[in-house]
This record gives structure tokens, sequence and C-alpha cells, in this order.
């Protein structure tokens, strides 16, 4: 694998539309790296011993907050988790006040969930302390985008001209939205697919394929990442009903028999069995679910470390 | 109050043909034929231009209920800075203008503190809920100069018909926001490539369009004259211009965010490129350009709408939408002069003539008895807008910093100087 060679100059992490190919390579690279450490005894090294991490999460999260912990804690930074319930966002402190105040506490990190796209880059603009966007509305999730693209390579040995197919509620998902800049950007063929009034046509203009027809989604897919159905963020006008979702495009045992036999099956979790997958789909040798989900952690590393001002050694 | 001579300006008074330079004479609050009495206090506007002074017909003057975004002394002194003489605020205030009491406070303010002259507009319906007419007569004895539910949108199309036609009786244009929500839905800034790439809720241009249609019919039903604010979007302009040509009572305004800005501004998330309705494409601005040069819409308007910094300084989302434009309206419409878009004399009418006559008004030109509203524009002029220096009580614009080129240099209301440049 072709080791890049250059200074990472970033303090944010906002998303993976601004960053260059060589930069996303680079994380990957240094994800490689963090994620032997996991598999130590001792998981612990001192890249950001001193530093105070603080987990802000305006929207509920286990998983990505968990994530984000544990990934701090294995760097040795202290970490702080602050909820939306526990704060004191829900007695009418703007964001503002509340970056001001965690700046007051000279956090290092900022790793900031938020319901509202763009809250990272609002912070980021108003505080010293690094940003790292654990997801923003319906905008980006770019640590989640790292990992799909970490467990890809690991598996497929590339990214580069590997067929990708992103499937369901693309409109709202900011999963979608991070995979197709990091997939486009390392040069995969993206095919965006799902119900028409989730998975509009404007995604062309974003370098992928869109189609309607499951079937000729998944054949020649290379890498197939099932999204969740988000009832949160939609409107009710966008789809009749889960059943009629599960029917048309959920990945049930006969479309899975139809797939590639090396075709990797992904999902960013929580995963509803039975709606969007199959559960024996979901347990499958070809399911790396759980592997996304260790991959996790080392890429959160190597995104705190970097931007934290680490260096590779 | 001493007579005033302008003296040596270009005086372009479109009502009456005039575009020449010669001096301006005002006596007793009034135009004046003949020559200056000898007492008069002179005002040199040599290299200038003497127009009618501006009609600005959407503008959120916040009082009575927030004025601590905005107040009638404020706001006008905000208008008088930005060349407007009289200005139609909008019946969104607390208590909502939809009360003849309401609407004799906001005219007894005006009088004592106001710059400017101000004519209220009062609400279509009871709170601006959609559901009940308002007193229309009431509110027109008590004097507004039109009806709309500005910032909502009547939704019930059975009782925007029954509205425009009550209002005719009383000669009333009713000026409507137009807004269908369930499109529009929760949507912050336009639904097409920027929307999905910032993963900000779409507000598709068909939300208007359908409205605007929607008012064409009722208007040809009517009979009666329906104004469309703040046009957005290319398929509302073409609307608009076909229902002109079969001759139905339908006007139609454009604010300079949306000649001048595209969605695209919203790509830093500041909240200050939030408005309803959003920033459209390019394509759209070029639509709107299109419609003022073809006179599909009369009017330019501001929707001056102050908000404070800490509602506005927050994420995109939650942001209220709108932004102050008094200031800055007559250079931004001026840009369209230097760009050979509009000539001088069109785009006055717009400001001038256009409003006057869609209101009703005894304004908008330099005719000898008329009321002396009169402005001096320096045209060539450049400066840089500096949103920290405004009259405004908000701070709220998405120009702070820009190279603007065209200033009015006095404003007039009444014969009396109520702003000039020092």
């Amino acid at each position: 694998m072709k080791k890049t060679k250059f200074i990472w100059q970033r303090k944010d992490l906002l998303g993976i539309e601004e960053l260059s190919a060589d930069e996303v390579v680079h994380i990957l690279d240094t994800a490689a790296a963090f994620k032997q450490v996991g598999e130590r005894n001792i998981k612990k090294v001192p890249s950001l011993r001193g530093k105070t991490l603080i987990n802000l999460f305006i929207e509920p999260s286990t998983r990505t907050r968990t994530s984000f912990e544990l990934a701090a804690k294995r760097l040795s930074a202290d970490v702080v988790n602050i909820t939306a319930t526990a704060s004191s966002l829900v007695k009418g402190e703007t964001l503002k006040d509340t970056a001001l105040n965690l700046q007051a506490l000279h956090a290092d990190i900022i790793v900031i969930r938020h319901g509202a796209a763009g809250a990272p880059h609002f912070l980021a603009k108003r505080v010293k302390a690094s940003i790292v966007n654990a997801g923003d509305g319906s905008h980006e999730h770019p640590t989640q985008a790292l990992l799909d693209a970490f467990t890809i390579r690991e598996k497929k040995g590339r990214i580069e001209g590997l067929n990708v197919t992103i499937l369901g509620d693309i409109l709202y998902s900011r999963v979608a939205r991070s995979n197709i800049w990091l997939l486009t950007k390392l040069g995969a063929k993206v095919t965006l697919a799902g119900p028409s009034t989730l998975v509009p046509h404007v995604f062309e203009q974003f370098g992928c394929r869109v189609t309607h027809d499951i079937e000729e989604a998944i054949r020649d897919a290379d890498v197939i990442n099932l999204l969740r159905i988000q009832h949160e963020r939609q409107r009710k006008t966008m789809f009749p009903s889960i059943g009629e979702y599960t029917a048309m495009f959920g990945l049930n045992k006969e479309r899975f028999a139809r797939t590639k036999p090396d075709a990797l099956i992904m999902h960013p979790g929580p995963i509803n069995r039975g709606v969007e997958i199959d559960s024996d789909v979901a347990d499958c040798g070809r399911s790396v679910i759980l592997e996304q989900v260790t991959n996790g952690l080392a890429v959160r590393m190597a995104v705190l470390y970097l931007c934290a001002g680490g260096q590779p050694a | 109050m001493k007579p005033l001579l302008i003296q040596h300006g270009h005086v372009l008074d479109p009502a009456n043909n005039v575009d020449e330079v010669r001096d301006l004479v005002i006596a007793g609050g009034k135009i004046a034929d003949g020559p200056a009495p000898k007492d008069a206090d002179v005002l040199d506007a040599k290299g200038k231009y003497v127009v009618p002074g501006l009609i600005d017909m959407h503008v959120h003057l916040r009082e009575p209920g927030r004025a601590d975004k905005e107040s009638i002394a404020s706001g006008t002194l905000c208008a008088a800075h930005g060349g407007f003489t009289s200005i139609v605020c909008m019946p969104n205030t607390s208590p909502v203008a939809d009360n003849a009491g309401t609407i004799a406070f906001i005219k007894q303010r005006a009088d004592t503190v106001g710059s400017v002259n101000v004519f209220p507009a009062g609400a279509i319906t009871k709170e601006l809920k959609g559901e009940e007419l308002a007193p229309t007569g009431s509110l027109k004895r008590a004097g507004v100069v039109a009806i709309t539910d500005d910032g909502n949108c009547v939704q019930n199309n059975d009782l925007m018909r029954r509205a425009v036609e009550y209002a005719k009786m009383f000669n009333l244009p009713v000026l409507d926001h137009c807004q269908d929500y369930n499109l529009a839905a929760d949507g912050v800034m336009n639904e097409g490539y920027w929307s999905v790439a910032l993963g900000l809720r779409g507000w598709p241009a068909m939300a208007e369009d359908i409205i605007v249609a929607r008012n064409i019919l009722v208007a040809e039903v009517a009979d009666w004259w329906v104004h469309c604010q703040h046009l957005s979007s290319a398929r509302s302009v073409a609307l608009v211009r076909e229902a002109k040509k079969r001759g139905v009572k339908i006007t139609a305004e454009a604010c300079p965010h949306h000649f001048t800005l595209t969605e695209e501004s919203c790509k830093t998330y500041d909240a200050n490129f939030k408005m309803n309705p959003p920033l459209r494409t390019e394509r759209d601005r070029a639509a709107l350009l299109e419609g003022l040069a073809d006179g599909t819409i009369d009017c330019i308007a501001s929707d001056h709408a102050p908000h404070c910094n800490y509602e506005k300084e927050v994420e995109f989302d939650v942001a209220p939408f709108g932004i102050i434009g008094l200031e800055t309206e007559l250079a931004l419409s001026l840009a369209l002069v230097h760009k050979k878009v509009l000539t001088l004399r069109q785009l006055i009418e717009k400001f001038t003539v256009n409003p006057a006559r869609l209101l009703r008004l005894d304004k908008g030109t330099l005719s000898a008895g008329a009321d002396a509203d009169v402005i001096v524009i320096d045209l060539g002029r450049e400066w840089t807008y500096d949103v920290t220096q405004s009259a405004s009580k908000s701070r709220n614009s998405p120009f702070h910093g820009w190279q603007l080129k065209g200033k009015a240099v006095a404003t007039i209301v009444g014969g009396k100087i109520v702003w000039k440049e020092e």
C-alpha cells in the first residue's frame, strides 16, 4: 500500500467534502497503525495525555459517542460527555454560549453531534479547540465514511474502481453524503438506490449513479452499504410504510443470493433486522457490520490524534 | 420651516417626464412652482440627482412588541439614511395590526418619533392565523394602505378569494407573501444542489409558484389587485408576466437580496443568508433581472426584517428568517443601473410612481403642490457598508463590508431635511 508523505494541517475535521484524496488516505493509513493498538493487551498509548476532550452530543447517540469516548481514552485524553438532556442547552442557552463555556474550560478537542447541519462549522469559527464532526443533521458524518472506507480497503485491498451501492434513505442521510464525497474522491463508482422520493436525481450532480431498481443496483456491486430508514428526519409524505420499503428495497435472502459472491454487506448501524436487512444476511460471513464498529475506533483515534497536532512517527 | 432651494441638481421625476438639470424649490412643505423665495436655505446638488423620495412598501418596524429588534424611531431613521421617505410597515407585530387600535398606535408613534412617512398595512386575517377575516373596513378607516398577512400566507383559497373581494370594496390592494406551507414545510433554504450538499432542508420554488398562480386566479375572479411580495423564482416571474399580458390585476415586487445573491451563499451556514423566500439559483436571479427590466416586476422593496444578534447567531436551522435592508437597498439596486439592466428612470419608477400607484398614495412625484418628499442621490459615490454603524437596532445584514456604488446623500420629508450626509 502506497504511503502518503505530507504534514497534516487541519485543526478540525468538519466533513469529507473539503478533504483531498491524500488527506483521506493519510487518515486511513494512520488508522491502520492505531488498529494494532486495539489488538494489544495494553490498549492505551500516551499520545493525547494531558489533553481534554469534550463529547458534546446535542442529539441522542450511543454508539458514536461510545466509540469517540473509547478512542480518546485509548489515547490517554481526559474525556467529559455532555448530552443534550444533561446540558444547559435545554434551558435555552445558545450553542454559541455553550461553545464559549467549553472554551473557558480549556477544552482541547470538542467532538460534536448535532441535529442541525453546520453546527460543527459554527463552533469551529468561534472556539480555539479542535472540532470533530460526529454527525451534523443531514449534512456529514465524516468518521463514519472514513471507517467504511477503512473497512472496504482492508477487505478489498483498494477502493478505486469498486462498485459501491448505497441503498436506502439517501436524502436525509449524513452517512450517505460523507460516503459519496469520500468514495468518489478515491475513484469508486457509486450507485445510490432507494425510493424515488428519498433518492432524488439531484445526487447525479455529485458524481453518482441513481437508480430505483434494486435488482440492478445490487447485481454488480462489490460493496452494498445499507442505510437505516430515518423516520425522525422524514416528512410523512416520503413513502407509504416500512412494510412497503422492506418489500421493495429490503436486502432479503432472495436478493442477497443474486449479489456477487464476494460482495461486502455493510451497515452503519443500528440495524433494523427484517426491515432494510434480513436477519440472516446481517449475520452472514460477508457481513462486515461488526468489523466496521471495531475499525471505527481506530479511525477515530487517528482523527483525534491528527487534529490534536500529532504527526506520524 | 424655511423654504429650501435645491440647486444645480439633475432632477429626475418620472411622473412628470422631467430629466434635466434644474433647481427645485420647496416651500410650506410642498414642491413650489416659480422662483425661490429670498430667505430660502440652499442645498447644493451639483453633480447629483434630485428625485422623488423613495417608497419601500415592505418593511418590518417590529413596534409594537419587539422594540429590541427595531422601533418606529430606529426603523424610520434607517429608511431616511437609505433614501426612503415613505415606508409601508407590515402587520406582524405584537399585538398583530389586525385592529384599528394598533394601527392608531403605529400612526401616532410615527407622527411623534418617525423620521419618514409610515403607512401601515393591516392584517388580512385575525392574528395572521389565516382562519377569519380581520375587520378590513375598520382598518381602512384607521388608515391602512393595504392588507397582508406577510410572514404568513393565507392557505385557505376560499378565504383568500373572499379577502380580495372584500378588500376591493375598500379600494385596498392585497399584498401576499406567496408560500404553500405543505410544499415549503420546514425548509430553510432553496431546494436544489446546495440544500442537498449542505444537508439543509429545501424550500422548493414550487411552493412560491403555486401561490403566485393561485393569486393570479383569485385576482382574475375578484377583478381586484393582488400584489405578490418578494418574488424569488423564475417560474413566478413567468406566471406574473403571462397574467399581466391578459390584463389580470396582479403586481409584484423583488428584493435586492434575491436579485443580488444566490443560494450558494448559504454554504458558510451564516444565518444572515437565511431569508424567506430563500435565495435561489443563478437562473432565478437572472429571471428576476429580466422581470425588473421588462416591467413584470413593478417595485423593489427591502423586506427589512430586523433580528437581534443572539437570535441570528445560532445554527442555520434555528435562526429566524430575514435581513435588514433599508440602508443597502438603493445601492444594490443602483448596481442594476451601473450594469445597464435598468435605466435610472426605470429604477426610480420602481421606487416611486409604481408603489405610489398601486398603494394609491399621493406620493412619488415632484409635481408642484405635491408633498416635498425629495432625495439627493450621488450616483458615483463609492462606499463600504458597515453594519456596525447602522441606524437599525439590528445587525443582520449579509452585505456588511460590501463595496457599494451610489448613495442617498440627503433625505427631505415634507420639506424638512431629516437626514443629510455630513
